[in-house]
C-alpha cells in the first residue's frame, strides 16, 4: 500500500509542476505579445524586463500607427475577403462533391476518395515554385484571386474527406423519402443533407477559414503590390521595415492572431474535429 | 429497336461527374499539375529571367541541375540539418504532446479551459508566433535575455536565433552547442505539440477504466499501470503521429524562414529550394532540390511501412 501511496504523491507533484510549466510556456508568448503592443517604444527600450502593464500607461499608439500609417486596414479587409470567399467556395464544392462520393455510384469512386488524401501529402514548397513560374508567365501571379484558388486546392481534399465521412453516417431513408416525393438530387442536398450536417459543415468552414487566414508562404511569394497584401504578408512587410519598433510588430501580430483565436474559443469543439481530420498540414 | 435510354446508373454517374468536376479541376491545376511541371523544370536549365521566353517549353533536358545540387558544398550539411531538425522536431512535439495529454487527462475543474489553451500555439498564425518568440529571445530587447543577464544567470545575452555555436563550459569541458538549430527545434516542439496532444488525449480517453481497476485490484502501482496499460495502448497512435509529424516537419518552410532565414546553421532543404530560386535565380536547381526532398520523403515512407510498422 505504501508504494501506491508514494507513487500517487509523486504523480500529484509532477502533475502540478507539469501544468505550471505548460501554462507558462504556452500562455507567456501570447501575454507578452499583447502587453508589448500596449507599451510605448521608450518603455520597451528602457525597461525590456518589465513584465507587467499598468493601466495608466496603456498606449494605443502602436495600433493607431499600424492601422492608419502602415496600411493594416487594407490588409485586414483583404484577409477577410480572401478567407470568406475561400470558405464559401470550399464548403459548397465539398458539400456537392462529398455528396456525390457518398451517395452516387460511379466507376472509380473508392479510388477517388483515397486519392484526395494522397494529394494532401504534397508539400507546399514543392508546389510553390512551379506555380510561381506559371503564374508569373501568365501575368496573373500578383492577385488575391489566384491566392484564393491556391487555398481552395489546399483545403478541398480535407474538406471533401471530412464531409464524405460525415454524410456516410446520415440515414439514407430520409433522403429516399425526399427523392420519392419529387426532390431533385440538389433539392435533397439543400433541404435534407445540409440541415442535418450543420456540425460537420461548421468544422469544415472553421478549418478552411483558419488555413486561408494564417497562410504565409503563397501570400509571401505571390503578392507584390502592398494594396493586395493579406495580413500575414503585411506583418512580414512591417517587421522588415521597422527595426527597433517591436511594439508595432506586436500590435500587428495581435491583429492577425485575435480573429483566429476568438473563433477558436467560440467554436472549439468544431475546430478540434477539423484539426484531428485535417491536421492543417502544419 | 429503340435507341437506348440512359440507365439509372448512367444518369447517376453523369451527375456525380458534374458534381465532382469543380473540386477535381482545382486540385488538378493547383496540385497535380505543379508536381508534374516541377519534374519538367528540374530537368532543364531555367533561370528566373527566362520566365518570359519560349525556352520554358524547349525540349532541352539535362541532368545538370541535379549535378549542381549534389556537388554543392552545402549539400551534405543541409541534408544533415534537415534530418536533425525533422527527427528532433517530430520527437519533441510528440513528447510534449504526450506529457500535456497525461496532465489534462482525467476530471478536474478548468480542464476544458486548459485544453483550449494548450491548442492555441497550433491555431495562431505562424507569422505572429515566430515574431513574438524572436522578440522574447532577442539578445538586445528580449525579455528572457534581459532577465537572465540582470539576474546573474548569464554573463552576456545569447543570440538564440542568430548564432551558430554556443560554447558551453561544464567544469572545464568545452561543449559547443548548435544553439540556433536547437532553438528552432524547440520552437517546432512548442508550436506543434498540440497536434500530438489532441490525438493522444483522444486515445487515452478510449482506454477502458476496467483495465485500470483490474490492475489495481491485482496490486499494480500507478507507475506499473502506466507502463503496462497506458503505453501499450498508445503505441499505434505514437507511431502514426511520428509518420505525420515527420512528413510535415521535413516539408516545413515558414517557421525556419521567419525565425532565422536559414542562417546560423539552420538551413534545411526547403530553405535551399527558396535560396536557389530567389537567391541565385536558378529555378532549375530549385526544382531539383524539391525533387530530392520528395525522394527522401518517399524513401522514409517506404522504410516506415516496410520496417517500422509491421502488421
Amino acid at each position: 500500500m505504501s508504494r501506491e501511496y508514494l507513487e500517487t504523491a509523486i504523480i500529484r507533484i509532477l502533475r502540478i509542476a507539469g501544468l505550471f510549466f505548460f501554462v507558462v510556456i504556452v500562455a507567456f508568448p501570447f501575454y507578452w505579445m499583447i502587453v508589448s503592443s500596449f507599451k510605448p517604444l521608450e518603455e520597451l527600450l528602457l525597461n525590456p524586463a518589465n513584465l507587467g502593464l499598468s493601466f495608466s500607461s496603456i498606449d494605443f499608439g502602436a495600433y493607431y500607427e499600424v492601422l492608419f500609417e502602415h496600411g493594416f486596414i487594407r490588409y485586414i479587409s483583404n484577409s477577410v475577403y480572401v478567407a470568406i470567399i475561400t470558405v464559401v467556395i470550399s464548403v459548397s464544392l465539398a458539400t456537392v462533391g462529398g455528396y456525390a462520393v457518398t451517395r452516387l455510384r460511379f466507376r472509380g469512386r473508392t479510388f477517388m476518395s483515397y486519392s484526395v488524401l494522397i494529394v494532401y501529402m504534397f508539400p507546399a514548397i514543392v508546389l510553390v515554385i512551379p506555380l510561381y513560374v506559371v503564374f508569373s508567365r501568365m501575368g496573373l501571379r500578383d492577385s488575391v484571386h489566384v491566392l484564393i484558388l491556391v487555398y481552395l486546392a489546399q483545403t478541398l481534399p480535407v474538406a471533401l474527406y471530412m464531409l464524405w465521412s460525415y454524410f456516410k453516417s446520415l440515414p439514407l431513408e430520409i433522403e429516399h423519402a425526399g427523392l420519392i416525393d419529387g426532390c431533385s438530387r440538389f433539392g435533397v442536398i439543400w433541404r435534407i443533407v445540409i440541415p442535418l450536417s450543420a456540425p460537420a459543415l461548421a468544422s469544415v468552414a472553421l478549418y478552411t477559414f483558419m488555413i486561408a487566414w494564417n497562410e504565409f508562404l503563397f501570400a509571401f511569394m505571390f503578392l507584390d503590390t502592398p494594396e493586395k497584401f493579406t495580413l500575414s504578408r503585411g506583418v512580414v512587410q512591417l517587421a522588415g521595415s521597422v527595426h527597433l519598433s517591436k511594439q508595432l510588430v506586436m500590435a500587428a501580430s495581435v491583429l492577425v492572431t485575435l480573429p483566429v483565436l476568438a473563433l477558436f474559443l467560440l467554436f472549439e469543439r468544431y475546430l478540434v474535429r477539423g484539426l484531428t481530420t485535417g491536421g492543417m498540414k502544419g | 429497336m429503340k435507341p437506348q435510354e440512359p440507365t439509372y446508373f448512367n444518369k447517376e454517374a453523369r451527375l456525380a461527374f458534374w458534381m465532382l468536376v469543380p473540386a477535381f479541376a482545382v486540385v488538378l491545376v493547383f496540385v497535380i499539375f505543379p508536381v508534374i511541371w516541377n519534374v519538367w523544370l528540374s530537368l532543364k536549365p531555367v533561370f528566373l529571367e527566362d520566365l518570359g521566353g519560349l525556352s520554358l517549353f524547349e525540349f532541352n533536358l539535362t541532368l545538370e541541375n541535379f549535378r549542381k545540387v549534389f556537388c554543392d558544398q552545402d549539400f551534405v550539411p543541409v541534408l544533415k540539418t534537415t534530418l536533425i531538425y525533422t527527427v528532433g522536431g517530430s520527437l519533441l512535439s510528440i513528447l510534449l504532446g504526450f506529457m500535456a495529454a497525461l496532465l489534462v487527462h482525467g476530471q478536474f475543474p478548468g480542464r476544458s479551459l486548459l485544453r483550449g489553451l494548450f491548442i492555441s500555439p497550433y491555431i495562431a498564425p505562424v507569422v505572429a508566433v515566430t515574431f513574438t518568440w524572436s522578440f522574447i529571445l532577442d539578445p538586445q530587447l528580449g525579455v528572457l535575455n534581459w532577465l537572465a543577464v540582470n539576474g546573474g544567470l548569464l554573463a552576456q545575452p545569447i543570440p538564440f536565433f542568430s548564432q551558430r555555436w554556443l560554447e558551453l563550459d561544464i567544469m572545464g569541458m568545452r561543449l559547443p552547442l548548435p544553439i540556433a538549430l536547437i532553438s528552432v527545434i524547440l520552437f517546432e516542439g512548442w508550436r506543434y505539440f498540440p497536434f500530438a496532444f489532441l490525438f493522444i488525449l483522444a486515445r487515452l480517453q478510449a482506454i477502458p477504466d476496467e483495465l485500470y481497476q483490474a490492475a489495481s485490484v491485482d496490486g499494480a502501482s500507478p507507475f506499473q499501470r502506466f507502463y503496462h496499460i497506458t503505453l501499450p495502448h498508445l503505441a499505434t497512435v505514437l507511431s502514426t503521429l511520428f509518420l505525420f509529424r515527420f512528413i510535415w516537419t521535413i516539408n516545413k518552410f515558414d517557421d525556419i524562414f521567419l525565425l532565422t532565414r536559414g542562417q546560423a546553421g539552420t538551413k534545411v532543404m526547403t530553405i535551399k529550394v527558396y535560396d536557389y530560386a530567389f537567391g541565385e535565380f536558378d529555378i532549375g536547381a530549385s526544382s531539383a532540390v524539391a525533387m530530392v526532398l520528395f525522394g527522401i520523403l518517399s524513401l522514409f515512407i517506404f522504410i516506415y511501412f516496410r520496417w517500422i510498422v509491421r502488421e
